[in-house]
């Protein structure tokens, strides 16, 4: 009984303990909600191959939460060194879709719904997207990283005015692609969903990085204490600027695959509020946003552990526009466990119980 | 001992430099729009007084709003959750007097009451628990914006007819009949304003002193300038955390009702994005999201910077053909150039010291 004790101790101290906890709870929640509606018990982890496609409740999930998994990774190396929040995620994305979608099919058209009409191969369009954000990605870090401005404050420029220059992109209209090539990015490969796929490059991509350069310790030693890594010969304002043009490509990559998705630009719409889901993810993924360590598995875990609360949500019926009330209590209770007065009350607490058990050892 | 004082004088002077070119941008940008708009064979009515006071009358709950939000900035907080909480009340509001036949006299201590345990809420979470600013307030935001959906999800519009609607349909008129213009017709125009600009001009005298003369507003100067310090002093920085996101929420919710006055609707998508409105006219206004420096009356001058934008916008034909969006850009780029002289300012101080 004591060394299971002892184990769950060791183990809650480990980084990825919480948003595996937050994982494994909404999948008892599912179990229980399936079990009382008599459905099949597993019915969350089922999945089949229905029309040449996987489908299934947790395929649902990989598929919709690439988005903000994608962004979740620029967006841990960004809190990581520069200690703040790229709010201008969101709204990069819907640049970087517009952008694309223009120039596919020209500016002022509306429909394209052969290959011949298009302006230009669909791959230039695809990386003009993803370069533009990264240009976007590169101002913010210039004004963090060079001119010292907050992070919220240099990305709320973005965060104003890059679906606004999406909108003037696109004419102020809809701009559809009905083109089976350019769905593809957010439709399917072979029998995967393609957003799920394009989401697994990234992390493996980033991954890869992390594993095979100095850049994750350099990244994190940035985010302790800048003035020191520069003293010991990091190039801290490169550091930071590398990571903003990090986040600025994958929020583009994201863009894309949420344009695919619906075909379409919708400028309005695309990537609305996913920057609260990304810093939200990299939060539940156990990582501070006062910057320094950080942990690239838990920010992906906990942006699909968001994707799963919602999905799980709608699956219990709750109404789409009500959602929100249960996120936001579900993510004070987790802020709330990890945050430094509670653990030091329950510190202190166990403390005095030690103690006491001590005297009463004694006597 | 004289050095310091005299690097403090400096710090000072630098501050209100910032507020300096904030009021002359505005003077520029207004003077700018006068000659395009308002000045002989292309006058189009910007030159009017009337035209100057529905500045006043669109952002009067934004005013309300960035007051509150510049005593968080002042701590070095921020709040998003402001935009959300003004839908929620709206909604209240509305649903409540239309659907419910509440009456007004109820409903609106009702809520500045639920601003007042919101921004208690947050606050305990934020200086007690010592949780981030960002996520707490993000949190309030969806949980505000979820609650205003789960109260109604369609668009309610008050038609009772009691005492709130009479007095958002209250002209108040300028006094000796100043700037009075004699319309096409032959009948007097006279430029007024109304309830919830009053208010609003209220609300931002009464923080302009709560920041300046009482130990609150001075504590909030303190905790934002150096925490450790103000603790070391003896401030109880918990609770004047607490306090401030108390004030924010409390004058979101005078906002809310300012809102409502104006708008006379409720929907679940009302204020979007207001917070960032609230946020970059502080901004614009000279505070800093690094806490310890700001003022009040910048933030108000912010408020109005951004009014103008939009006005002159919509007094250009072309600008407006191109969407609802341009205001957005414009401003961005605005504050971009204050953020930049700021970054500046910033960098010039730290050379002298």
């Amino acid at each position: 009984m004591k060394s299971v004790i002892n184990w769950l101790k060791k183990v809650s101290k480990k980084p990825l303990f919480l948003p595996l906890v937050s994982v494994f709870l909404v999948l008892v929640i599912n179990l229980v909600y399936d079990a009382i509606q008599g459905n099949y018990v597993f019915e969350f982890l089922k999945f089949e191959l229905k029309e040449g496609a996987l489908y299934g409740r947790i395929i649902d999930i990989l598929n919709r939460g690439s988005e903000a998994a994608i962004l979740a990774i620029g967006m841990t190396l960004v809190v990581s060194s520069s200690a703040g929040t790229d709010i201008s995620v969101g709204s990069v994305m819907s640049l970087a879709g517009s952008l694309c979608c223009m120039l596919l099919a020209g500016f002022g058209v509306t429909h394209v719904r052969e290959l011949g009409e298009l302006q230009m191969p669909i791959f230039v369009g695809v990386i003009a997207g993803i370069a533009v954000a990264g240009l976007c990605g590169l101002f913010n870090g210039f004004l963090v990283a060079k001119m010292k401005i907050q992070p919220m404050v240099a990305t709320l420029i973005f965060f104003t005015a890059g679906r606004a220059i999406g909108l003037l992109l696109t004419n102020n209209k809809m701009v559809y692609i009905h083109l089976e090539q350019f769905k593809v990015f957010g439709g399917k490969l072979w029998i995967f969903p393609t957003p799920t796929v394009i989401a697994a490059a990234c992390i493996l991509v980033m991954a890869i990085i992390l594993k095979t350069t100095s850049l994750g310790m350099y990244v994190q030693s940035v985010g302790i204490n800048p003035k020191a890594s520069r003293i010991a010969g990091i190039n801290s304002v490169a550091i930071i600027l590398l990571c903003y043009v990090i986040c600025g490509l994958f929020s583009g990559v994201a863009g894309i695959v949420a344009t695919s998705r619906i075909y379409s630009a919708d400028s309005n719409n695309i990537g609305l509020n996913l920057e609260l889901d990304a810093i939200l993810a990299v939060a539940l993924g156990g990582n501070s946003l006062g910057g320094g360590r950080f942990n690239l598995a838990g920010s992906i875990i906990g942006a699909y552990t968001i994707q799963a609360i919602t999905t799980t949500m709608y699956a219990l019926g709750v109404a789409k526009a009500q959602a929100p009330v249960y996120k936001a209590i579900i993510v004070i209770l987790i802020v709330v466990v990890q945050s430094p007065a509670v653990k030091a009350y329950f510190a202190h607490r166990k403390a005095q119980k030690e103690g006491g058990l001590a005297v009463a050892g004694r006597s | 001992m004289e050095k310091n004082n005299m690097n403090k004088k400096k710090n000072i002077n630098s501050h209100s430099i910032l507020l300096l070119i904030t009021v002359g941008l505005f003077i520029l940008l207004y003077a700018a729009g006068y000659f395009m708009y308002g000045f002989g064979a292309n006058a189009k009515g910007f030159e009017k007084l009337q035209n100057f006071l529905d500045i006043f009358r669109t952002n009067a709950a934004l005013i309300c709003i960035a007051c509150g939000m510049t005593c968080v900035m002042l701590t070095g907080g921020i709040d998003i959750s402001v935009g959300s909480l003004v839908a929620m009340d709206c909604m209240i509001l509305s649903v409540g007097m239309e659907n419910s036949g509440i009456s007004p006299t109820l409903l609106v201590p009702f809520v500045l009451l639920i601003g007042i345990v919101f921004g208690a809420v947050q606050g305990y979470l934020i200086g007690y628990l010592g949780i981030q600013p960002f996520i707490v307030t993000m949190a309030g935001m969806f949980f505000a914006r979820g609650m205003t959906a789960m109260i109604c999800t369609d668009q309610v519009n008050i038609t009772v007819d009691n005492w709130f609607k009479q007095v958002a349909g209250i002209k108040v008129y300028m006094p000796f009949e100043l700037g009075a213009v004699v319309n096409k017709r032959g009948v007097k125009m006279v430029p007024y304003v109304n309830i919830p600009v009053i208010i609003a001009l209220v609300v931002v005298v009464l923080v302009f002193l709560m920041l300046r003369y009482t130990r609150t507003g001075r504590s909030m100067y303190a905790v934002g300038g150096n925490q450790q310090s103000a603790a070391l002093m003896g401030l109880n920085t918990k609770r004047t955390k607490m306090i401030t996101y108390i004030l924010s929420s409390f004058l979101c919710s005078i906002g809310g009702v300012l809102y409502c006055m104006n708008t006379m609707c409720g929907t679940t998508t009302q204020a979007l994005g207001l917070e960032m409105k609230a946020i970059s006219s502080a901004v614009i206004g000279g505070t800093l999201l690094t806490g310890g420096v700001g003022n009040v009356f910048g933030s108000f001058v912010g408020v109005l910077i951004n009014g103008t934008i939009n006005s002159l916008v919509s007094f250009n034909g072309e600008l407006t053909r191109l969407g609802g969006t341009v205001p957005n850009v414009v401003s961005a780029f605005l504050l971009f150039v204050f953020i930049m002289l700021q970054a500046v300012f910033a960098k010039l101080r730290e050379r002298k010291q």
